[in-house]
């Protein structure tokens, strides 16, 4: 298959702070004690794509994530970490490796997420449409899927906003219309020149874009080149190549005979079309697309093709790009989406590291997660929560809805509801967390009781 | 453009057969259905009667000069007046009782349904409604709501049709699933058929000639959500999409490819709405959007999709060429020549799909071409050649006459030599010989075409002179008509004088000017064909605004980019602002011009301000800016002319601006709008800053505070943006020390003076 995958690892993101620190990275954040990128990895090599460029913003973060990805997967993949300068925006990082890609199609995955709808399929929409880009659409996730209250109670108020509004053709092929949801204050307006051509256009609010995309790589480069100013692949790229599909602009895409012998399949000049197009009816092939027909009906007009794959609604699909949506990707992989996570579950529903130990009248419920070494106390009470590695906890001690990560030191009598210790933290004892975060290595001292706070060294 | 219409004759074709095949059978057990749900719920039925109200007159005067003569209901369509095919498909359908309504000609309405069969009907009741005042559908309906609380004739759920519907779709179903979604859903009112028609690419026009529909619906309810039909004027632009909707509906289905075919199932709450709403005239235009506007009451409309039947309307000369056409290839089954279905004579269908009277002459030389029909005493000279036509009863057509894409009504003279070419032809029209019609020509009745006369394409011609008074509102010009109809009528005679003779020395009859916003419409709306420079220039004009098209993308709700962002930065907010300030200055102009008085100006702005969601400090600037506007705008020789202007407009409309300049913010925006102006034309208004500013303060509508406190927001800006603050430093100098002692005030403005 010629594709070459570039996953976009992002650097050290500002939404995630305090999780991400120096020395965590966001693509090496920890999903059920995983590195959030081990799960892009694997999913890429189940569909048996192995040639990945790893985009990383940020030469420290790059050197993090580069030593890591040896360390796991070198023997398993073939994988180049490539370092770009911070905040140059997603099209800007791809501007910045473009001497890198040399196939056909590039396959564009952000490293941050957790799923199982297989790139693969993206990869071969993209290939039968023959289009210029191929997006992958996924049902909006729930947010806060908590089954049972928990923390996520104070979601239910709201209602998800619509993050993207989204036109379809009506085979659900051919994407015609992208907006973001926040950004249309009143009105959406569709241009009527492409509803005119396409017939029925449905506008989806239940979708949004799962960043992940396949580009022709001609087309991608071009856009690139010729639109310096273009910084996000989803913003700005993906929505102007929506918006330009009936119309290619001469300029743009002078190089045509590129995209055309790659098979845009409509001949040299209008004459020529309109017969293919009209022996296609005619032999009562599958029908022409509107592309084709619209083409047919101009002159030295050129399209491409914006297509879309939607993902079964069954499948899981999380990014991890805020702090809810962690704790959220932290809970489903060893609650419900549980295939994800690649280990092997007790009959409590709960993976307890044997290496681990348990105090007297500690209970781990179902959907927990102890790590290799973690040592809790007596009397504890774990539920629905993730614990690291090597991660010490005092007696009488409750963690909720929570995710402890490696080292993390727990003192006796604390109760932690919804929060999130960052590996080396300290907890005193006595400390009552209540949807809290804890940066790496801060120590909260004895008996404080709070409430929806951040702690972070200034 | 040929292969699209080949694939539609090849569609044609192979529906055609379909519909052949399987139409009668299905009807009949969908008979059969209907008479299993009467005795199933035969008390419900029994109550609630199939009723329809159908609309003998369009409210239109697309078919003029011909319907100044003749109601557009009474006119034929393949030789038969189109109110028999719908009052044939609702008989067929079931429906039991019709209300024609008559308003224009209902002299004639009323004394064709006494002579045809229809009052006599076993299974279809039809009872004929008069109003001469009604001047829309609106009307026509407030009309029918008034008649029924007195007589209580619609009982529930009703059909509303047009007098001009061709259509052979099943309507029990229909009205059964409307019916039981009412009774789900109180406020489902109302159901209205589409179907699909692909309006063409180049001239945004669909089959029937009419504008392209843009619909929303929702999918899976089929819930109608947005309604917007396209003028043509602009093909392109986008459609908007109120974004509750797509809060509200996960999905949304917008339509390019439907037509309405205003065919609607109606609950008698449709009645009370126009009742209530006495401003609602179109039926579309006014009453399903209002509908749809209305979030109050929370009327909801759906839409009904049909397939395999046949259903439009005949709403000008482009779609009674189409529907003609599809009658002649029996799309339309059973209502096509060759059957009985209204007391027409039937014709005999021969192979080409030419249906021919039984007794029409036709001479062995003559050339008759496929889908054509020959009515019943029609004399076809020798040598004629007749393609894609139809010719009514009782004409007689002399030799080597062309006759091509035309329709020729009865009792037509055609002398010999003639060549007509995609026109329509009324009863008693006599062409004399050699005469030429040129595409797209009407010929009302009785005119005569002089010898070898050349009618100019799109001429409309009538013995009836063009009312002079052309009103650019359909509904209100229809007014007149219908008034003067029963004039027209009897001064039939007196209008019958030779003098009308602009058609040849020997002829009669006036070509009609084409009234100015018409004149696109003559080629969009003629039965002949769209010429090919029309449509080259069309393909022309698309390319050109998808060259724009990148540039000028328009200030959509979509990302844009940073670099396309540009320069359409400036409208997503300001755009607004832009218009609303152009409306208050075109307000506060014409308040100048005409004198208006400031309370009026005052509440116009406030309306403006309302439906533009302002601020009261945007008003302030926006009527500030007018008024400078005003003052640069009038002639002036020198600085200070333009001084005296702006200090006399200034104190005339004070009060208006000191109306909005209540607080120290707005009047903050009145210096900085000020600023903002004295920046863009610096040579003219630059100078007077200081001058105006000082005016503003003596005539009290801005007070120090405000002035003081604009300098010191000011004093933190930039070298550039201080220009003015600099300019005025002495004046606010003097408003600090005016404000530390106060008493002062007085001596130092004289002096000022």
């Amino acid at each position: 298959m010629d594709f070459q995958v570039v996953i976009l690892a992002g650097g050290f993101s500002s939404t995630l702070f305090p999780l991400v620190s120096k020395e965590v990275p966001k693509a090496l954040l920890p999903v059920a004690n995983r590195p959030v990128l081990s799960y892009v990895l694997d999913l890429l090599e189940s569909n048996n794509l192995k040639d990945l460029i790893v985009v990383v913003e940020g030469e420290d973060a790059a050197l993090k994530v580069g030593g890591w990805i040896s360390s796991a997967c070198v023997d398993r993949l073939h994988v180049e970490v490539a370092a770009v300068a911070e905040n140059v925006g997603t099209a800007g990082a791809l501007r910045a490796i473009a001497h890198h890609l040399t196939a056909k199609d590039i396959l564009i995955v952000s490293g941050d997420i957790v799923s199982d709808i297989p790139p693969g399929a993206v990869a071969a929409t993209h290939r039968r449409h023959d289009a210029a880009v191929t997006a992958m659409l996924c049902a909006q996730p729930v947010s806060g899927p908590s089954e049972s209250g928990g923390s996520g109670g104070k979601d239910k108020t709201k209602k998800p906003a619509c993050e993207d509004i989204i036109g379809l053709d009506s085979w659900k092929q051919f994407l015609l219309y992208i907006a973001k949801g926040t950004e249309i204050k009143k009105d959406t307006r569709v241009k009527k020149s492409i509803l005119c051509a396409a017939g029925k256009m449905e506008l989806r609010s239940d979708l949004v874009d799962s960043h992940i995309y396949a580009f022709k790589r001609s087309v991608l480069q071009k856009v690139l080149d010729q639109k310096p100013a273009f910084r996000s692949l989803k913003q700005d790229v993906l929505p102007y190549l929506v918006r330009t599909q009936l119309s290619q602009r001469s300029d743009v895409f002078s190089d045509q005979s590129n995209v055309e012998e790659n098979g845009n399949g409509n001949g040299k000049n209008n004459m020529q079309n309109n017969e293919v197009v009209l022996s296609q009816i005619l032999s009562n092939a599958s029908s022409p697309s509107f592309h084709q027909v619209y083409e047919s009906g101009l002159d030295s007009r050129k399209t491409h093709k914006c297509c879309v794959y939607i993902a079964d609604e069954s499948k899981y699909f999380v990014r991890l790009n805020s702090i809810q949506a962690f704790m959220d990707v932290n809970r489903d992989v060893i609650g419900d989406a549980n295939h994800l996570s690649g280990y092997s579950f007790s009959a409590h529903h709960n993976i307890v590291h044997p290496s681990a130990e348990l105090g007297s009248k500690t209970t781990v419920g179902p959907h927990c997660m102890l790590g290799e070494g973690s040592q809790v106390g007596d009397k504890c009470s774990v539920k629905r929560s993730v614990i690291g590695r090597h991660c010490r906890i005092g007696s009488n001690v409750k963690i909720v809805n929570s995710v402890v990560m490696d080292h993390a030191t727990i003192g006796d009598g604390c109760s932690i509801q919804g929060s999130v210790i960052c590996s080396n933290a300290q907890l005193q004892e006595r400390v009552t967390l209540r949807d809290c975060q804890v940066e790496a290595g801060y120590i909260v001292c004895v008996g404080g009781e709070h409430k929806g706070e951040t702690f972070a060294r200034k | 453009l040929q292969f699209i219409l080949e694939l539609r004759v090849l569609d044609s074709l192979v529906k055609s057969n379909l519909i052949s095949e399987g139409g009668g059978g299905g009807m009949g057990a969908q008979k059969k259905g209907g008479g299993a749900k009467v005795s199933e719920d035969a008390e419900e039925q029994s109550r609630q009667r199939l009723q329809a109200i159908l609309l003998a007159d369009s409210f239109a005067t697309k078919f003029r000069p011909v319907t100044l003569e003749r109601p557009k209901v009474l006119l034929p369509i393949v030789n038969v007046p189109m109110i028999d095919y719908t009052l044939a498909w609702l008989e067929y359908a079931g429906i039991e009782e019709v209300f024609v309504f008559c308003c224009a000609h209902s002299v004639q309405v009323i004394e064709y349904l006494e002579k045809s069969e229809w009052y006599s009907h076993p299974n279809l009741v039809v009872r004929t409604i008069e109003s001469h005042k009604s001047i829309s559908a609106g009307d026509a309906l407030r009309y029918m709501y008034e008649q029924q609380t007195e007589t209580s004739q619609i009982q529930g759920d009703f059909v509303l049709v047009s007098g001009d519907t061709v259509s052979n779709m099943p309507l029990a179903d229909l009205i059964q699933e409307h019916r039981e979604r009412k009774k789900k859903d109180e406020k489902a009112i109302m159901t209205m058929v589409i179907k699909q028609s692909k309006s063409s690419s180049l001239t945004h026009q669909s089959r029937l000639g009419t504008d392209q529909l843009f619909i929303a619906v929702d999918p899976l309810t089929k819930q109608l959500l947005h309604y917007e039909e396209d003028k043509i004027d602009h093909p392109r632009g986008s459609i908007c999409l109120d974004k509750s909707l797509l809060d509200s509906n996960p999905s949304v289905l917008v339509c390019n490819d439907m037509q309405d075919c205003y065919i609607d199932i109606c609950s008698p709450e449709v009645l009370s709405l126009f009742e209530d709403n006495f401003d609602y005239q179109h039926l579309r235009r006014h009453f399903v959007k209002g509908v749809l506007v209305d979030d109050i009451m929370g009327y909801k409309i759906f839409t009904h999709e049909i397939h395999s039947s046949y259903a439009a309307s005949i709403d000008n000369f482009r779609s009674y060429d189409t529907v003609s056409k599809d009658i002649i290839q029996r799309w339309t089954y059973p209502y096509v020549p060759d059957i009985n279905f209204s007391g027409n004579r039937p014709l005999k269908l021969g192979r080409q799909g030419i249906y021919r009277a039984s007794d029409a002459v036709q001479s062995r030389s003559a050339d008759v071409g496929a889908s054509t029909v020959i009515g019943y005493g029609t004399k076809i000279g020798d040598g004629d050649k007749i393609l894609n036509s139809v010719i009514g009863n009782g004409c007689s057509i002399g030799s080597n006459v062309v006759i091509e894409g035309s329709y020729i009504w009865n009792n037509v003279t055609i002398e010999d030599g003639c060549e007509i070419r995609n026109a329509i032809v009324c009863d008693g029209v006599k062409i004399r010989a050699g005469a030429v019609l040129h595409p797209g020509v009407v010929l009302s009745f009785n005119v005569v075409v002089g010898r070898d006369f050349v009618v100019p394409a799109y001429s409309k011609v009538s013995l009836l002179q063009q009312p002079t008074t052309e009103d650019s509102d359909e509904e209100l010009e229809y007014a007149d008509s219908s008034s003067g109809t029963a004039d027209h009528m009897s001064g039939l005679n007196l209008q019958m004088e030779p003098k009308a003779s602009e058609l040849g020395p020997d002829g009669a009859g006036y070509i009609w000017e084409v009234c100015e916003g018409a004149h696109d419409e003559e080629w969009k709306h003629s039965v002949a064909p769209i010429p090919k420079d029309k449509l080259s220039e069309f393909t022309q004009a698309i390319d050109d605004d998808d060259t724009d098209d990148e540039s000028v993308i328009p200030a959509s709700g979509e990302l844009k980019s940073d670099a396309d962002s540009i320069n359409t930065d400036m409208n997503d907010p300001n755009d607004d602002y832009y218009y609303f300030e152009k409306e208050v200055e075109g307000t506060v102009l014409r308040a100048v011009e005409e004198n208006i008085k400031v309370d009026l100006v005052t509440l116009e702005i406030n309306g403006l301000r309302l439906s533009y969601n302002m601020e009261s400090a945007d008003c302030a600037g926006a009527t500030f800016y007018s008024m400078m506007k005003l003052a640069v705008d009038t002639p002036h020789s020198s600085a200070s002319e333009l001084y005296k202007t702006a200090t006399s407009i200034i104190s005339k409309w004070k009060e208006l601006l000191g109306f909005y300049v209540k607080k120290i913010d707005e009047q903050i925006e009145v210096i900085m709008k000020f600023e903002e102006m004295c920046q863009d034309s610096p040579k003219e208004l630059g100078p007077l800053f200081t001058q105006i500013l000082h005016l503003l303060y003596d005539k009290d509508v801005l007070q120090e505070d405000a002035i003081l406190r604009w300098a010191e927001e000011k004093a933190g800006a930039d070298e550039v943006d201080k220009v003015y603050l600099k300019q005025c430093e002495t004046f606010i100098q003097w408003l600090k020390e005016a404000s530390e002692e106060e008493d002062e005030d007085d001596e130092d403005e004289e002096e000022d003076d």
